[in-house]
């Protein structure tokens, strides 16, 4: 705060153009060295490699600044991508739009449009305010948490590029089913009231005109993004990857194919039961999943686990009750429960 | 001068309302900062993204923090 001073030295746009291509070309080279790295500095620590703690300790090693620099690039590509949307945006493409083309709309500019759950609230009421239908306002909801580019840039740095794809596609279409089918039910009805009022006479505020942004202006968005975001989530991910690396070294092999396993058809309902109380993002949870999938445990059941993680938050719920009511809230809970465990069981059956 | 600051209670609104009294304090001029913390209010202006500043009842900005010089350009 107290570097700017009253006028900042203007840098040519050049400058940031290079600085960024500068910048991609170091973070590569950074990148390539992280095996040799990483086994440098566990050779440091004084155990043997193949023992237990030898196993964890690499892990963590490798594991840490990977992440970190996936997220880096990531967050900051998407930062600027998504300077190009907003919700009012969002608002206006998505008003009047049926169901079904709605929901597939909806659920793309979830992973697309700037969204905090602190926001939750104004953005439901000022898209069903807007006459935006209510399954297609689900289909937004569900998919801006879920399909994330923290989860995406995690998973394909962890576990691999074919897990990433996956979850984006199945975790779009369960964004998709489960608001179309909650649009089917036909639940107006079930909001808070004072959300009915203002649905019922509903009149779309005023727009707030965007004012038309540089690409500078757009990289500086993008580092904002990077800073909010570690801010936001670097404890979670040294937690998660902590936690990783005691299962990579400690759990036994058996033990975790026979719980999480394909064959115990009871593990996916577990998975999801278990993961909607848990509190954690994408980032503390996807490397609890590498280590899971390292030892064995099933892809769906471990899918099932992270999209209920990550979904359906008790947090959430508690936000989304101050429009909702809690019948709407279970319903909710009940059809992206459904989904995920179909999502768990088709890949289990699959693979 | 009159100036709200909407958000449910959000980290971010807080540093907003705190940033813009700080800035209000140095520049010496009579600013009244109110916090807006009650959904139906916040719904009401429109926004759909908080934090949001309103100067004069007007929407100028939301979603983020705002910088030290958009505050400054709002108390001139």
């Amino acid at each position: 705060m107290s570097m700017q001073g009253s006028t900042p030295a203007p840098r040519p746009d050049w400058l940031w153009h290079v600085g960024l291509v500068g910048f991609v070309a170091v973070w590569w080279l950074v990148y390539r060295q992280l095996i040799p790295a990483s086994d440098w500095l566990t050779a440091l620590v004084p155990v043997d490699r193949h023992s237990h703690a030898g196993e964890a300790i690499a892990f963590f090693f490798y594991d840490v600044p990977k992440v970190m620099l996936l997220l880096t690039l990531i967050v900051f590509g998407m930062g600027v991508v998504r300077s190009f949307f907003s919700p009012e945006r969002t608002r206006a493409l998505l008003a009047g739009k049926r169901e079904g083309v709605g929901n597939v709309l909806a659920a793309g500019l979830g992973v697309l449009t700037p969204f905090c759950s602190c926001s939750a609230v104004p953005l439901f009421i000022g898209l069903v305010s807007a006459g935006v239908p209510l399954g297609v306002t689900f289909s937004f909801l569900i998919a801006a948490p879920m399909v994330n580019e923290v989860a995406l840039a995690l998973l394909f740095g962890l576990v691999g590029w074919q897990v990433a794809v996956t979850y984006f596609a199945f975790g779009l279409g369960v964004a998709i089913v489960a608001g179309w089918v909650i649009g089917r039910l036909r639940l107006e009805g079930w909001l808070q009231d004072w959300v009915r009022d203002i649905h019922a006479g509903a009149t779309a505020p005023g727009a707030v005109e965007d004012a038309a942004l540089s690409l500078v202006d757009r990289y500086r968005l993008g580092i904002d993004a990077v800073r909010e975001i570690f801010g936001r989530v670097w404890m979670w991910i040294i937690l998660g990857i902590g936690m990783g690396a005691l299962i990579h070294g400690y759990v036994p092999e058996t033990l975790m194919a026979a719980v999480m396993g394909a064959e115990a058809w009871w593990s996916v309902p577990a998975a999801v039961l278990m993961g909607i109380p848990m509190y954690t993002n994408a980032a503390g949870v996807i490397p609890i999943v590498e280590a899971l999938l390292g030892k064995g445990a099933a892809l769906g059941t471990v899918l099932a686990f992270m999209m209920a993680v990550i979904a359906l938050s008790l947090p959430e719920m508690i936000i989304l009750k101050q429009v909702l009511t809690l019948r709407l809230i279970a319903v909710f809970i009940g059809v992206v429960g459904s989904g995920i465990l179909a999502v768990g069981y088709l890949f289990n059956f699959l693979f | 001068m009159e100036i709200k600051v909407l958000g449910s209670g959000c980290a971010k609104c807080k540093a907003t309302a705190d940033l813009i009294t700080r800035v209000a304090g140095e520049t010496g001029k009579a600013v009244q900062i109110e916090k807006i913390e009650d959904m139906r209010q916040i719904v009401g202006y429109g926004v759909m993204s908080t934090p949001a500043v309103l100067v004069g009842g007007k929407v100028v900005h939301k979603g983020s923090v705002p910088s030290r010089e958009q505050v400054l350009s709002w108390l001139r």
